[in-house]
């Protein structure tokens, strides 16, 4: 099963190393849904470095529709889908290895909204500690997430539409908790800051187990 | 099986009229109001049971969804029950947020309030939404289906959250108005609240098995239409053959 991740994800991050996609489209994306925000909030630095968690968070969720999206995107065409199925590869392990690269995609985009926040948004980026724990039990839950809907929707007609219906709502818990951490990370709140990344792990192990038992199903239906 | 209604959907309707109008002469005239709500205190005639109905719809879609999946007991018979269940869940649930939503204003002051179980039913209102667009996708019914039982069942994880929500986190909300066998309210009160849950779940029983059937016949022809189409496009041109006896009119109609 590890085995076959490693395949997998070596496979998707190659695919994207090479068609630039993530790094031409999805990442740029990110810094002006960030510009947005800063035009939407009125550039007064005082409401948007408050709002900085939230802003930041629902950038990182858009960006994770768009990556789930384009990981089952290149699966579509040329009979990608149905070599996948004959490929033998164990579905548990397709799914930890696509699941692993929207994983890693995703680390490198919140690294980059990181920098516009701070930048941008003038908010320092104190308590790195909390901040990198909640990027990186949250990410692993979006991703686990993604990647169930993602072959869920796959191959379906507007699918494109349909995803985020699917997925927004059932991550909301993510969007909540990682916001709830940041706030407490950068000092805006008084909160216990690792009881919000407990219940974020929580919902990442929830989700990786399901999507390890269940993709196998989704993967044949597909 | 040409309509979706029979003799038991008949007295369930009926029921459900009765046991309904009761309780608007029961929950408007006979009660009480109450000594710190007034006459806001009628909506729990309403409210409890309808979302007490919503939580059942979407138990009942996840149960479904669970017996489709076990190889067993798979049939199309429960995914259209599924389908069926979440449909009225979904109304059900945006019911109990319009009706939530406008006494909130009368007695919190305000439509909206971002307390965990509103936030909740909204979320869980939001993935049934979701479900019930999933289930208007193409595909084969099986991969269909099997879409769907996976995601109902995903989905209806919400519902016990959603339930305890009032006492895992400290909420406005108020917590269950019937605590065991301790009532907080009058005993006509009580009554008539009882008799609302009979009321909606009867009404809930006869739109499940109206859109059950509904779904059956959609099945059905899915399944059989094309045909039955060509078997009546076939027996129109055999007809039509006889009568004008010129192949041009039977290639024309076929």
């Amino acid at each position: 099963m590890w085995h076959d991740a490693a395949l997998m994800a070596g496979k998707d991050l190659r695919i994207e190393a090479r068609s630039r996609v993530a790094s031409n489209q999805v990442a740029p994306f990110a810094i002006i849904v960030l510009v947005l925000f800063g035009f939407a909030l009125d550039p007064d630095r005082g409401t948007l470095r408050s709002a900085a968690p939230g802003l930041f968070w629902v950038a990182v969720l858009f960006c994770s529709l768009l990556a789930v999206q384009r990981s089952f995107a290149v699966e579509a065409v040329d009979g990608a889908a149905d070599g996948l199925r004959l490929s033998g590869l164990d579905p548990a392990g397709i799914f930890l290895g696509k699941m692993a690269a929207v994983i890693l995609e995703l680390f490198a985009l919140e690294v980059l909204l990181a920098i516009g926040i701070a930048v941008l948004y003038s908010t320092p980026l104190n308590g790195l500690a909390l901040l990198a724990a909640t990027a990186a039990a949250a990410t692993v839950g979006l991703a686990a997430c993604g990647t169930i809907y993602g072959i869920l929707a796959a191959g379906l007609r507007g699918r494109e539409t349909l995803l985020p219906l699917l997925v927004l709502p059932v991550v909301a818990p993510v969007l909540i908790g990682a916001t709830r951490a940041w706030q407490v990370a950068l000092g805006q709140s008084t909160d216990d800051g690792w009881r919000w990344v407990t219940l974020l792990a929580v919902f990442a192990a929830v989700y990786v187990t399901l999507g390890v038992l269940a993709f196998g199903t989704l993967l044949e239906e597909a | 099986m040409t309509g979706t209604g029979n003799r038991t959907t008949r007295l369930l309707g009926l029921g459900a009229l009765v046991t309904t109008a009761a309780v608007v002469y029961l929950g408007l005239v006979t009660t009480p109001p109450d000594v710190v709500q007034g006459d806001l205190v009628r909506n729990i005639y309403v409210h409890p049971a309808v979302a007490t109905m919503a939580y059942v719809a979407f138990g009942v879609t996840a149960l479904a969804s669970l017996l489709y999946l076990i190889p067993r007991t798979r049939s199309m018979r429960w995914d259209s029950l599924a389908g069926a269940s979440a449909e009225v869940g979904v109304v059900l649930c945006a019911i109990t947020l319009a009706i939530g939503s406008i006494w909130g204003r009368a007695a919190w002051g305000v439509w909206w309030t971002w307390d965990a179980r509103l936030t909740l039913t909204a979320l869980l209102c939001a993935l049934f939404v979701g479900y019930l667009a999933l289930r208007r996708t193409g595909g084969t019914a099986e991969a269909r289906a099997i879409r769907c039982a996976i995601a109902g069942i995903l989905f209806s994880g919400v519902v016990p959250i959603d339930h305890y929500a009032t006492e895992w986190w400290r909420t406005l909300h108020q917590g269950d108005t019937l605590e065991t066998l301790h009532p907080l309210i009058h005993g006509a009160q009580l009554w008539t609240m009882l008799l609302s849950f009979l009321s909606f779940g009867l009404l809930y029983a006869w739109l499940v098995i109206h859109r059950y059937r509904v779904e059956q016949l959609e099945n059905r022809l899915e399944h059989e239409g094309l045909a039955y189409a060509l078997a009546a496009r076939r027996a129109e041109a055999a007809t039509e053959g006889h009568d004008a006896a010129a192949p041009a009119s039977v290639g024309g109609s076929a």
